[in-house]
């Protein structure tokens, strides 16, 4: 996974207005290879836009963003998910009338070899058989690859997503709120997908109003507020009340 | 992991039985909605045949019956594809009357209309017509960001202005007795008309296409979730382009059909293919609000508006009931539509 002193992905002074309303103002963000990252804020400090942007679903108006020491332009999803950049959205972006396999490989669909690949036909059977083997090998405990998506409850569709940014992402995945919608059991799996995510070398940006469980799942946590980074903990180093009064404002770090 | 797998298969428990119950409840309405059209149309024939046996089951009368499902399944072949995206083609009538105009006009310029010559430019120019009004409906709505109902409304108009326009209202004639002799009246074996084959052929071509190829798979994913579809990186505009000029060129395919069925260009004939087509497509089970489409289920449901249509004159009903029956046949199918969903999505 290369060298893990040095940044995979780092944001440096991002600007973002939409409207009179800055979402962001100057914001830097850093992840390492291989680490879970907890990105939390209150309401408006900008985490989802920062997502957006790191996903190539928004440009900035301003700003740097280094991949892996090279300054890069994420012009569109595809440009990052080229970079090994997969993004969990908070909505899942799955088709409820496709099945798990067809949503793990939507865009990136497996061909039959040969003249009927070449006629665009698709290879169901390779397909699910990969997918049964992603959610074996993530504990996804998704049981069926062949059934509408739409039938399936929240808990095993969020694995889907999960599962989804996982297969694809060689380097980052990012996940807005992945456990937002869930019930406890449900957002352990999720939590414990997370880990086995990271396990792989893949580095995990996870968004998060949960403290308990940003306190659980991440190596770091960098805390948003007004469209800046105010302050970075290593988690261990980190408590409740540290990351509420940096989320709030009544603790400000110098060098964040 | 594995014990928490276990505890969250105990705790589900609930959910899973919940789900279970709308799946089955899913698959029931889903063949009893199939059967149920089986059964209507089955109870239509019978009722007819009771009704008035010697002249409605009758070869020569289920043969007709056949042949006006041809062309109006070749419209609704692309109509499912539309509908499949939760688009909607109204035009689809208009692009079939333009069509057989410009072929009519182009064959009147070659042999004074007569000869294989005439019948081969025909039919170049009836599908690139219909396939560039088709083009012109998929850049509104993709490039303009225009909702396809309204699209397709004003195409709807346009174009069939346009045709008038072209011929002056009036029906043109130019059609080669080549044309006619062979897919017009003429039969395989002396029985199945060459124009319900051709129907068959391009509707099975439309089911694979469908059911096995990667562009079906983008026209369900798009009809099930346009969003999700641009963010793993699908060309949702380009797809969306592609699947009206489809719908435009079997319009030009159909116009084809009529021209050697009619031998002319029945440009007053047209007006409720779109209601036809889209009841047709509807019936069958695909979903007005896209992401389920069947092309069986449209070959079964374009014999619904047919039958009642011949069923009607045959009776010497007015044949305008027939339009008032799909109408109301339209809006139970889309009701019914719905209620499959609610049955089956959580949430």
């Amino acid at each position: 996974m290369g060298d893990t002193t040095k940044p995979l992905l780092q944001a440096r002074g991002i600007y973002k207005s939409f409207g009179h309303v800055r979402a962001l103002r100057g914001c830097d963000f850093d992840i390492y290879p291989g680490e879970v990252v907890a990105m939390i804020g209150d309401n408006g400090a900008g985490k989802s836009t920062l997502v957006k942007i790191l996903a190539g679903v928004q440009p900035p108006d301003n700003g740097e963003i280094i991949f892996d020491g090279q300054p890069v332009t994420l012009a569109d999803p595809t440009a990052a998910q080229r970079l090994g950049i997969e993004t969990v959205y908070q909505d899942l972006a799955l088709a409820p009338d496709l099945n798990p396999a067809a949503n793990l490989f939507l865009g990136r669909e497996i061909l039959r070899p040969g003249l009927l690949g070449k006629l665009g036909f698709l290879d169901n059977a390779a397909m699910v058989e990969q997918t049964r083997a992603a959610f074996t090998s993530l504990g996804a405990g998704v049981q069926s690859e062949t059934v509408p998506v739409a039938s399936l409850s929240g808990g095993q569709r969020q694995s889907i997503a999960v599962s989804r940014a996982a297969t694809w992402a060689n380097r980052l995945v990012i996940m807005d709120e992945p456990t937002a919608a869930l019930g406890v059991v449900q957002s352990k799996a999720v939590l414990e997908l997370i880990k086995r995510v990271s396990d792989q070398g893949i580095a995990v940006v996870i968004i998060s109003h949960n403290m308990p469980e940003v306190l659980e799942v991440s190596d770091r946590v960098e805390v948003l507020r007004l469209g800046e980074r105010v302050a970075r903990f290593q988690t261990g180093e980190a408590n409740m009340d540290l990351l509420v009064g940096a989320m709030t404002g009544s603790l400000v770090q110098e060098d964040a | 992991m594995s014990e928490l797998t276990k505890q969250d298969e105990a705790s589900q428990v609930d959910p899973e039985d919940a789900s279970a119950s709308p799946r089955k409840a899913w698959i029931k309405l889903l063949t009893d909605s199939t059967a149920f059209i089986f059964l209507a149309l089955l109870a239509m024939l019978v009722a007819f045949t009771v009704l008035r046996p010697e002249a409605f089951a009758t070869v020569n009368n289920l043969r007709n019956i056949a042949i006006a499902a041809s062309i109006l399944l070749v419209l609704s072949i692309g109509q499912t594809f539309v509908i499949g995206t939760a688009g909607i083609d109204i035009s689809v009538g208009s692009m079939l009357v333009f069509a057989g105009v410009a072929a009519s006009l182009a064959m009147a310029e070659i042999n004074g209309g007569q000869g294989w010559t005439a019948v081969a430019v025909g039919t170049v120019v009836s599908l690139l017509s219909g396939g560039a009004w088709g083009l012109v409906n998929g850049l509104l709505i993709t490039k303009a960001k225009l909702p396809p109902l309204i699209v397709t409304l004003g195409t709807f108009g346009g174009v069939l202005g346009f045709a008038k326009v072209l011929t002056g209202g009036i029906n043109l004639r130019t059609v080669p007795t080549e044309l006619v002799e062979t897919l017009g009246i003429g039969r395989l074996f002396g029985v199945i008309p060459w124009l319900v084959i051709l129907a068959l052929v391009v509707m099975t071509a439309a089911a694979i296409t469908l059911r096995f190829t990667r562009f079906g798979r983008y026209t369900i994913a798009i009809g099930s979730n346009e969003e999700a579809a641009r963010r793993v990186g699908i060309n949702v505009d380009r797809h969306l382009l592609k699947v009206y000029a489809l719908s435009g060129v079997l319009a030009g395919i159909a116009g084809m059909m009529s021209l050697s069925r009619f031998a002319n260009t029945t440009i007053q004939g047209h007006d409720t293919d779109n209601l036809q087509s889209i009841a047709a497509v509807v019936i069958g089970g695909t979903s007005l609000f896209g992401g389920i489409a069947t092309m069986f289920g449209t070959l079964v449901g374009v014999f619904i508006p047919t039958t009642l249509q011949n069923g009607f004159v045959i009776l010497r009903i007015q044949p305008f009931w027939q339009e008032v029956a799909v109408g109301a046949v339209l809006i139970l199918a889309v009701y019914v539509d719905q209620l499959k969903r609610r049955a089956r999505d959580r949430l």
